[in-house]
């Protein structure tokens, strides 16, 4: 969503022009960036030849990836949050419309929130010290017969560190502070699913681990390396299989290889007038193959369904060879789904190379929207009526007060689209809607997609339902403004770094009736958990409904606070994070919704789904992988 | 669980609120401007709307549904019930009624009492408690006077009035229950064991005055009024029902608060007295109440109120509970508790008691009558202050909590109590004996019965001690019973008396071997027994006090001897409690005249119940619940078993020795 949100902040609200404004948006991010080497060069590749429908294929990530992201941080490395010499906030670069604004908020928000000062920094290493990389140990047997591929690899200390984490706080703090004690011996680009055939065949006839990597934005320690793998670890990076094979415009399907990210797949397709409309908040460099191996959910979800409800058709690269489907349709009854063993199985049975997705057509029309609730219960009884009555908009979210403020923090000085909130509001406070505490309220945002006619009807409704829960219209600049919420949290937890301020985020999915209870609680314990750990200033504790289903809401959490004064931060703060994971089990809330198990959640997996369930796992990966090439450890 | 540390803590220091009363208006501390601190997640509310909020709950509604299914009636008229069961049952708290009480119970207990003595940092704790988290008061249940009182103490320290969980006894009191009610009593009738509807809506009612943070509650862990000033074991249902939103994750956590309330001399004593012995007790009722004011002219001392530390229930339960049972089932099914739950609720509710037993303040006379109950019928004074002297420091080596001013000497502590207490003991010619003697010397029946009055009423004063000496005391029984000091046959020994008195002493479930180790503890402390690798022995200096503290509980080690001896012997058929009351009691009654026992509190019918309750415990009576009611019926062989074991025929159990 990021980007998407971001961007389209261009041209106010519901136009009929928003489909075009979107795909704009999209080939916005391609601009500047570097593309991708000419593959040709490093890899000829037979199978690029055969080459899919829908004309060459030219990623937006490149294979040295550090030429474009950052290497110790989050995303692109000419975007970032930074203090400018006048010491307001100021995002830089041009990629997203945020770029170049100046905060003046921010830093009084900081300052107030976390009790950090601009005094007291901490600064990252400035880049990686190859020295203390752990040494590439490949046998020579191996790399003949991987040369003998013509597959692209490289055993260079950059591109290893690279592929050897994705974007948990920890791994984060490791890139600026220490080194991981293992990373991958060596990474290979396959550029499609024969090179990857290829790549199983040799790990598995080398006795060699195998990790797959999509776009490294994983959240749960799924990509680091076991620290005791005394096997050469081989880094499958999918990013240069990124082709659209062909797109189905009578069944509206399209087969695309894995290693595509989001917004390579939204631009292309776009191109032909379609969408998946699967957009995660990292779509900017997650991949397709990472959203089906963790079980991905997007924004937009209440139109487009989940990954699982996208996918038709998936291919998948086993020890035991290939593993698919016979035939392409939107159901059948023959027995437990297979599709069901392979999505979520991060990466511990094998490669995902194709699949086959769902496609819409580019929607006519888009509107945000925003609505202010008296407190954070009316909100979410809004919400659950919204379910009920299955009226909910392509987006829906709740933000608790607290990241209500958050996002008024980070108002530009600038730009008629982020006129102030609470400026607005307190007009009306006064006048017309006394009671409304602007310490308590708290604000739904709403995207609406469809056919012009449909979309505001669709609001009316919505609207009317707020109403009857005390809810206000509050605009669509506030709407658009929240999701831009989103996708700068990724950028902020690095500016956070520098000041002593650390921070994650965290979901879980949890039945309606207790919602309220679960977020009330969850950060309650956040607070008494840092307290007792001695952290010295109140922590940010901080909620949003990101999803509503029939049965119950998806709830999104961040937590950061200010390190300063306490020796082994990271340690202190994973065991907040593992008692706010403790909490909210006890309060009937699930392990993960959407970011999945990894490493980091993989102790309440038994309790999650019992002996037996564990068991039935254990089982299929025995039968799939008995040497475990695909010994990334997640999940089991 | 460990229940409690050794080591004697530290308490905090008693302030006079009376003082205070007795030196400004009471009118206008009646009228004072009353804005408690309250609860940070409350949502204010007024009582109705809370009873219609309990009535309109998916839980209350859930149940009427299901009993209308079941008894084919419709819902409407259950609901209608349930509307009545809430009506009787809720409190309408209202500032009128309350200030009413301000003012009449500050005229009341300054005629009463000399002090009211508070632990102010304890009332501090609590109001910090009240405004985080739910809070649930469990004060120690000796007297009437113990929820005015509170709630008296809590007006006064500007802290929100808790709402009581009272025994529905008090609605015979027409005016004063109407009272009690606007000054937030609610409710609850004494057995409702098989009334579904009510259950749900007294459960659901206190659950949601607990959510919405809406007050303290309070109820009395006790279930009834000790009429022996002894703790009594504990009642679980209330105390599950104010935990399970905290299981469920309704409420972040809830406060418990551990209150220990200690009277001098206890306002209700004759009349328990008379109430073991079986004459039957006067009603609840306005009249009685008012009867009673002939009383105000009495002294009735000093009463020292505790407030412990807020215990988190979440601290408790972290580790304990498996949360998956709460979150496969809606949370407002009736859901019967799991046997963990179970479990962990009786290991809190002995952790409460332990609690309030730890901060009971104990008077000189509580040492006086502890020491005079072993030397009837008469002891000479001055040995009397030597020995209530000595007592003093033992009690303080266990950890006893004696208010006895740092300058009063032993002579005038204990020429006090006497004189408070002249009612059941005094002076004659230099030796204490007790007050016993009738208007006139009747019949040989009269006289055991004057002297049983006496003693018992003497023996609610030592009792007080005797949860702060249990321990160490069962192993100085223990000793003289076992057959060697070999240390497996003594802990057998011990073993088996804490059985047998689980229901007369408090004991923190499953951990006999902790118990008999801090015994040996602090009998070494006190230089009263050495111990080997394999044997315990009683030191030549500590004999007085091994002998001492075995006399202190030998009344329960013969009383309970004489009731089994009772039922092995008497009771051939099936029995109800109402038969083998009177039964037993004119048994004892009887050896007593004939004056082959001396053993006068045999006739206490708390002590004939508990040993009652123990032979069901142990197996060697059988409990039959009837739809006439409930019957008992003895196993002959099972309980002169136990008899013999008090004669210290004990075969010693292996396996558990190999612990030691
Ligand atoms: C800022 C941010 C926002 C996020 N927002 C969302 C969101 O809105 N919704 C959501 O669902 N998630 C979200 N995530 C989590 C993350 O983006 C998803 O888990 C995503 O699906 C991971 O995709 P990836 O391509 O980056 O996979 P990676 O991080 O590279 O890998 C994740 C796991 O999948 C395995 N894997 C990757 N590709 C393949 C393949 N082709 N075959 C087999 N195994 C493979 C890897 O071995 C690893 O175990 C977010 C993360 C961040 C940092």
């Amino acid at each position: 969503m990021a980007a998407a949100a971001g961007e389209a902040a261009g041209g106010g609200g519901g136009s009929p022009s928003s489909a075009r404004r979107r795909l704009r948006i999209i080939s916005g991010h391609l601009r500047g960036s570097p593309r991708a080497p000419g593959r040709g060069a490093l890899s000829p590749s037979p199978c690029k030849a055969q080459g899919g429908s829908a004309g060459p294929a030219s990623g937006s990530i490149p294979k040295k990836r550090q030429e474009l992201l950052k290497w110790n941080g989050w995303g692109y490395n000419d975007s970032k949050f930074i203090f400018n010499k006048k010491g307001q906030a100021e995002f830089t670069g041009k990629r997203y419309r945020l770029g170049g604004m100046v905060l003046p908020t921010f830093k009084e928000w900081i300052e107030k929130t976390f009790g950090a000062s601009l005094e007291h920094k901490t600064t990252s290493r400035a880049s990686l010290n190859v020295n203390d990389v752990p040494p590439s140990i490949v046998n020579e047997e191996f790399l003949q017969d991987l040369r003998a591929t013509k597959i692209s690899y490289s055993q260079d200390a950059e591109d290893r560190v690279f592929r050897a984490h994705g974007h948990c706080l920890h791994e984060i703090f490791v890139l600026r502070e220490g080194m991981f004690k293992r990373i991958p011996d060596i990474v290979v680009w396959p550029v499609c699913h024969e090179d990857v055939v290829k790549i199983v065949e040799l790990a598995c006839k080398h006795n060699l681990c195998i990790i797959p990597f999509g776009g490294g934005t994983s959240v749960s320690s799924a990509l680091e390396c076991p620290e005791e793998e005394k096997r050469t670890i081989v880094s499958l990076d999918t990013s240069q299989m990124n082709r659209i094979l062909w797109i189905d415009e009578k069944n509206l399907t399209a087969c695309v290889e894995a290693g595509i990210v989001g917004q390579d797949l939204e631009k292309q397709l776009a191109e032909s007038g379609f969408c998946t409309g699967h957009e995660p908040d990292s779509m900017e460099f997650s991949s397709l193959g990472g959203w089906v191996a963790t079980r991905a959910s997007g924004m937009k979800k209440n139109i487009y369904g989940n990954i699982e409800d996208l996918v038709i058709h998936i291919k998948m690269v086993t020890p035991r060879g290939i593993v698919e489907k016979n035939c392409q349709v939107p159901r059948m009854s023959t027995g437990p789904d297979i599709h069901h063993f392979i999505m979520g199985s991060e990466g511990t049975l094998g490669v995902v190379t194709e699949v086959t997705i769902k496609i819409r057509p580019v929607p006519e029309y888009q509107k945000y929207g925003s609505v202010v609730f008296p407190n954070f219960e009316r909100g979410v009884a809004c919400l659950r009526e919204v379910a009920k009555q299955r009226c909910a908009p392509a987006s829906i979210r709740l933000v608790d007060n607290a990241q209500f403020q958050f996002g008024h923090a980070l108002k530009p000085q600038v730009a008629s689209i982020f006129t102030s909130f609470l400026d607005g509001l307190k007009k009306f406070y006064i006048t017309k809607f006394k009671g409304f505490d602007p310490n308590i309220l708290c604000v739904a945002t709403l995207l609406f997609e469809g056919d012009r006619e449909k979309v505001l009807q669709h609001e009316k409704q919505v609207y009317d339902i707020a109403t009857k829960f005390g809810g206000l219209a509050a605009g669509e600049d506030n709407g658009q403004r929240g999701y831009m919420l989103t996708f700068v949290i990724a950028y902020l937890r690095d500016l956070g770094l520098d000041y002593y301020v650390i921070g994650e985020s965290f979901e879980t999915s949890v039945p309606w009736d207790r919602v309220l209870d679960l977020c009330r609680n969850v950060k309650e314990r956040i607070v008494r958990e840092c307290k007792e750990k001695g952290v010295q200033f109140a922590p940010l504790s901080t909620c949003r409904v990101t999803q509503t289903y029939d049965a119950g809401a998806c709830v999104y959490f961040y937590f950061a606070f200010n390190y300063r004064g306490i020796s082994d931060p990271i340690h202190v703060y994973e065991q907040i994070e593992r008692a706010a994971r403790e909490e909210i089990l006890a309060n009937g809330g699930s392990l993960s919704h959407h970011h999945g198990v990894g490493k980091l959640r993989k102790r309440w997996m038994k309790e999650s789904i019992s002996d037996v369930g564990l068991g039935m796992l254990r089982s299929v990966k025995e039968y799939v992988d008995p040497n475990n090439i695909f010994g990334n450890k997640n999940l089991l | 669980m460990p229940w409690k540390e050794l080591t004697s803590k530290k308490r905090d220091e008693f302030e006079d609120i009376l003082e205070e009363r007795r030196l400004s208006s009471d009118l206008r501390y009646a009228m004072k401007c009353y804005t408690p601190v309250i609860y940070k997640g409350l949502s204010p509310c007024k009582p109705n709307a809370i009873k219609s909020a309990v009535l309109h709950s998916e839980q209350v509604q859930y149940v009427i549904k299901q009993l209308a299914k079941e008894m084919g009636e419709s819902p409407d008229i259950i609901q209608e019930e349930a509307t009545e069961i809430l009506d009787e049952m809720g409190h309408r708290m209202q500032l009128g009624a309350v200030r009413f009480f301000a003012f009449t119970l500050s005229k009341i207990f300054k005629q009463l009492f000399q002090r009211v003595c508070v632990n102010e940092e304890g009332m501090q704790r609590l109001q910090h408690a009240i405004q985080e988290h739910p809070v649930v008061l469990l004060p120690s249940h000796r007297s009437y006077v113990d929820f005015l009182m509170l709630s008296y103490l809590l007006y006064t320290y500007d802290l929100a009035l808790p709402v009581i969980a009272a025994g529905i006894d008090f609605l015979g009191m027409k005016i004063v229950g109407e009272l009690l009610r606007r000054a937030g009593a609610f409710f609850m009738r004494r057995s409702f064991g098989g009334n579904k509807l009510y259950w749900a809506v007294f459960a659901e009612y206190v659950k949601t005055m607990l959510r919405s943070g809406y007050a303290p509650i309070e109820f009395f862990l006790e279930g009834t009024r000790s009429r022996t000033a002894k703790t009594l074991t504990p009642k679980f249902g209330l105390l599950s029902i104010v935990m399970e939103p905290f299981f469920k994750r309704e409420v972040f956590d809830t406060y418990l608060v551990p209150i220990s309330i200690s009277y001098e001399r206890i306002l209700e004593e004759s009349l328990y007295a008379y109430e073991l012995l079986g004459v039957p007790k006067p009603k609840e009722s306005t009249s009685g109440l008012l009867k009673a004011r002939r009383i105000l002219s009495d002294n009735f001392g000093t009463i020292h109120i505790y407030v412990g530390q807020p215990v988190s229930l979440r601290t408790l339960a972290s580790g304990r509970i498996n949360r998956c049972p709460y979150n496969l089932v809606p949370r407002h099914l009736p859901q019967k508790p799991s046997e963990d739950i179970q479990e962990f609720v009786s290991d809190v509710a002995y952790k409460m008691e332990l609690l309030q037993i730890e901060n009971m303040v104990l008077s000189p006379w509580v040492l006086v009558a502890a020491v005079l109950l072993q030397n009837l019928p008469a002891m000479e004074f001055e040995l009397l202050i030597e020995k209530t002297l000595w007592l003093k420091g033992l009690t303080q080596t266990f950890g006893g909590f004696i208010e006895w001013p740092d300058n009063l000497c032993a002579k005038k502590a204990v020429l006090s109590g006497l004189t408070l207490h002249s009612n059941i003991a005094g002076l004659v010619d230099g030796h204490v004996v007790l007050n016993d003697k009738g208007v006139e010397d009747g019949a040989v029946g009269e006289i055991v019965f004057r002297h049983a009055l006496a003693v018992l009423m003497c023996a609610t004063y030592r009792n007080q001690l005797l949860n702060v000496f249990v321990r160490p005391a069962l192993v100085a029984v223990a000793l003289q019973m076992a057959p060697s000091f070999r240390k497996e046959e003594v802990y057998s020994c011990f073993n088996f008396l804490r059985d047998v008195f689980s229901n007369e002493f408090i004991f923190f479930p499953g951990i006999s071997l902790k118990d008999f180790e801090e015994g040996c503890f602090l009998l070494t402390k006190c230089d009263a027994i050495q111990t080997s690798q394999q044997e315990i022995y009683p030191t030549d200096k500590g004999s007085g006090t091994v002998s001492f503290l075995s006399a202190m509980f030998r009344p329960f080690v013969e009383g309970y001897q004489l009731i089994f001896r009772y039922l092995s012997k008497e009771m051939k058929e099936a029995f109800t409690e109402k038969q083998f009351i009177p039964g037993v009691r004119n048994f004892v009654f009887q050896l007593l005249e004939k004056g082959s026992t001396q053993c006068y509190e045999a006739l206490s019918s708390d002590m004939q119940k508990n040993a009652l309750s123990a032979l069901v415990q142990l197996g060697a009576v059988k409990k039959k619940k009837m739809p006439s009611g409930v019957t008992y019926s003895v196993n002959q062989e099972a309980v002169s078993k136990i008899l013999d074991m008090f004669d210290a025929r004990i075969p010693v159990q292996k396996p558990v020795a190999a612990r030691l």
